[in-house]
C-alpha cells in the first residue's frame, strides 16, 4: 500500500488528531458543524431529553434549518420548528433558521460561509455530502448521531476507501455538473460507491462552476457513497472569500501516490443530456434517446439545482416562452439570497411571464412533503436527486430526474426533452 | 439473545422513502409510523407483520434518506431483525443506534425465501434456517460498534461519557 493520502483521509485525520488514518480504520472525529432539519431535529432534541444531557459542546457549531416542511404546512410540522426555536434558544444556538432567513440548508450553509474548505461536517441529513464541493469532509447521519455529536462535539467515522473519478473532455452545450453525476450514477449503480468517498477530479470538474460542484457532491449519496470531494482551487477561494467569512479556509490535496479503490475516466464530450428514469437514479439516459414521455408537472429546484446558476439555465429557455398548457412548472429558489439575486438579474419577470409557479425557498415536493406533490399517474421531470417509489407524492406517480435546461424545455414542450427540440 | 421468527423478504435497493414515507415524518412517534411502515411497497405488510417477523432482504437495504424514522418505524412494527446483502451506511448506523438488530450476509439474504422459520444467534451472528435446515454465519460487527450493541444503543455511551466530562 502506498504511503500518500487522499483528501478524504487528510481531513479524517487532521480531526482524529493523527498523522494518517487508513481505509476501513474506525476514529473517533472532531466536528466543526454538526447541522439538523426539521424532520431530523426533532428527534435530535427529544433523544438529548431523554437522556437528560443538558450541554451542547458549542452552540456554534450547531445549525438547524426548518427547511423541509417550511412554510409550515401543518400543525405537527409547526410543532417541530417550535420544538427547534425553543431549542435553539434554550442553548443560545446562533445558526437557527426559519421564515425570511430559511433557505435549503445545503444551499444556505455554504453561502453564509458556515462550511469552510478543510472543515469535517455531519449533518442528519443524507444530503450533507454537498460540502465536500468546496473540499470539506462532509457526511449525512441520522439523528441520533447526531445528538451525539451536539453533545460530544465528536463523531466515530470509518475512514472510506476512495474512488477516483477523472472528468476530461469539452462538454457539449446543454451539459451540466448534473447530468456529469447522474452519468456516473449509471455507470456505477445505485450501491457502487457504498461506503466510499467519490473524489471529483480532471480538467472538466475545474472548467465547472462552484454551482455545479455542489450539484455533484450532493448527489454522491444516489450511488451509496459516504462523501463526495473536490479539492478546492482558485473558484472555491473566490466563492469562500465572496462569504465575507474571516475563518481561515484548510486546504488539502490528494497526493500522488495516494491509494484508491478504483479510477475512473468520463470522456465527458460523449456525454448528452442525462435523464434518471423512474424509480431509481441510477436509471439513466440521454435525453435525446426516449421516447415522447408527456409530463404534468416539473420542477427547478432543490438542495441539487436550487442555485443563481440552476435559475439562470432555466431562464435561458423560459424566456419569451410559455409552459405548456397541460404542465404545471414550479421553481424554487434555494435560499432567500438566490431568491434576490434572481429578481435583481429579471429572472423572476421571465418565470413569471412563462407561466411558471414560484414558491418560497423550500424543500418543497422533493420529498412529497407539500407545495406541490402529485396525483396517481402524474409524470414531473424534475431537478431533485430521488425519483423513488412515491417520492413526490402518490405510490403511482413517477419522477425523471435531470438539469435545469431540460426540465425548462421539457415544461414548455409538455413532455421530456432537451431544449435542442425547441 | 436468541431471536426465532418469520421472515418476510424483499428485493434490492429498499429505499428510506419506502420503509416510511415522507408525508408521515411530522411525527417522531414510533408506533404511529410503524402503521406506514413499507406501505408505498407492499401495503399488506402492515397487517403480515407480528412480533416475530424477521425481515430478509437484498442489497442496499435503507439507501436514500437519513431519516431515522425509516428504522424506528421497521422496529415498532414488531420486526425483530432485518438480514440483508448489504445495507446503506446511514441505516446501517441508525439501526444501531436505536437497537434495531442487523445481519449482513449475501448466502442467508439470497437463500432464505418468504415464510421460512428462521432462527439468529445475535452474539454469534449465526442464522439458520429451520425450513431448509441451513445455517449462515453473518458478518461480525467491530468492537467498537459491539460496545454500542452492548449498551443498548449510542445515546447510553454518550450519557456516560458526558457523566465523565462534567
Amino acid at each position: 500500500m502506498g504511503m500518500g493520502m487522499t483528501i478524504t483521509e487528510k481531513i479524517i485525520a487532521t480531526h482524529a488528531h493523527k498523522e494518517r488514518v487508513a481505509p476501513g480504520e474506525l476514529v473517533q472525529v472532531k466536528v466543526d458543524l454538526a447541522l439538523a432539519n426539521d424532520i431530523t431535529a426533532p428527534l435530535s432534541i427529544k433523544e438529548l431529553e431523554k437522556y437528560g444531557i443538558e450541554k451542547i459542546f458549542d452552540p456554534r457549531r450547531v445549525v438547524l434549518v426548518a427547511d423541509h416542511n417550511t412554510p409550515c404546512k401543518d400543525i405537527p410540522s409547526a410543532q417541530n420548528v417550535k420544538l427547534m426555536r425553543d431549542f435553539a434558544r434554550k442553548h443560545g444556538i446562533p445558526y437557527f433558521f426559519e421564515g425570511g432567513t430559511v433557505g435549503i440548508e445545503h444551499v444556505l450553509l455554504p453561502e453564509l460561509g458556515l462550511v469552510l474548505p478543510g472543515d469535517l461536517v455531519v449533518g442528519a441529513d443524507s444530503h450533507t455530502c454537498t460540502y465536500g464541493a468546496l473540499g470539506a469532509f462532509s457526511t449525512g447521519m441520522g439523528s441520533t448521531d447526531i445528538a451525539a455529536a451536539w453533545a460530544l462535539g465528536e463523531t466515530w467515522l470509518k475512514v472510506p476507501e476512495s474512488l477516483k473519478f477523472v472528468y476530461e473532455g469539452e462538454r457539449r452545450p446543454f451539459v451540466t455538473g448534473k447530468d456529469f453525476i447522474l452519468f456516473t450514477i449509471g455507470q456505477i449503480g445505485v450501491d457502487g460507491a457504498r461506503y466510499c468517498a467519490m473524489e471529483f477530479t480532471g480538467s472538466a470538474i475545474a472548467a465547472l462552476s462552484m454551482d455545479e460542484r455542489f450539484t455533484m457532491a450532493n448527489m454522491a449519496i444516489e450511488a451509496g457513497a459516504k462523501n463526495g470531494i473536490m479539492a478546492a482551487d482558485e473558484k472555491t477561494l473566490s466563492y469562500v472569500r465572496a462569504t465575507g467569512v474571516t475563518r481561515e479556509p484548510k486546504l488539502y490535496f490528494s497526493d500522488p501516490e495516494a491509494t484508491y479503490r478504483q479510477v475512473f475516466t468520463i470522456d465527458v464530450s460523449q456525454i448528452e443530456p442525462q435523464v434518471a428514469l423512474p424509480h431509481l437514479p441510477e436509471n439513466v439516459r440521454s435525453v435525446g434517446s426516449l421516447p415522447r414521455i408527456e409530463i404534468q408537472q416539473a420542477v427547478i429546484g432543490s438542495c441539487t439545482n436550487g442555485r443563481i446558476e440552476d435559475l439562470r439555465m432555466a431562464a435561458s429557455i423560459l424566456r419569451g416562452q410559455k409552459v405548456h398548457p397541460g404542465v404545471r412548472l414550479l421553481i424554487f429558489p434555494g435560499s432567500p439570497r438566490v431568491l434576490l439575486e434572481a429578481e435583481k438579474e429579471g429572472l423572476l419577470r421571465i418565470f413569471l411571464e412563462a407561466g411558471a409557479v414560484l414558491a418560497p425557498p423550500s424543500c418543497g415536493p422533493c420529498l412529497g412533503g407539500h407545495l406541490g406533490v402529485l396525483a396517481e399517474g402524474e409524470r414531473c421531470i424534475s431537478t431533485t436527486n430521488r425519483n423513488f417509489v412515491g417520492r413526490m407524492g402518490h405510490v403511482k406517480s413517477e419522477v425523471y430526474l435531470a438539469n435545469p435546461y431540460v426540465a425548462a424545455s421539457s415544461a414548455i414542450l409538455g413532455y421530456i426533452a432537451g431544449p435542442d427540440r425547441l | 439473545m436468541r431471536i426465532r421468527g418469520k421472515v418476510i423478504k424483499f428485493g434490492d435497493n429498499v429505499d428510506t422513502d419506502v420503509i416510511i414515507p415522507a408525508r408521515y415524518l411530522t411525527s417522531s412517534d414510533p408506533m404511529e409510523l410503524a402503521r406506514h411502515c413499507m406501505e408505498d411497497l407492499d401495503p399488506t405488510f402492515t397487517r403480515r407483520v407480528t412480533k416475530e417477523t424477521i425481515l430478509v432482504a437484498g442489497k442496499n437495504f435503507g439507501c436514500g434518506s437519513s431519516r431515522e424514522h425509516a428504522p424506528l418505524s421497521i422496529k415498532a412494527s414488531g420486526v425483530q431483525a432485518v438480514i440483508a446483502e448489504s445495507f446503506a451506511r446511514i441505516f446501517y448506523r441508525n439501526a444501531i443506534n436505536i437497537g434495531l438488530p442487523i445481519l449482513e450476509s449475501g448466502e442467508a439474504a439470497r437463500e432464505i425465501q418468504e415464510g421460512d422459520e428462521v432462527e439468529i444467534d445475535l452474539e454469534k451472528g449465526l442464522i439458520r434456517n429451520h425450513t431448509t435446515g441451513k445455517t449462515f454465519q453473518a458478518q461480525a460487527f467491530p468492537p467498537f460498534l459491539q460496545e454500542i450493541i452492548a449498551q443498548g444503543g449510542l445515546m447510553n455511551l454518550v450519557k456516560k461519557r458526558t457523566q465523565v466530562n462534567s
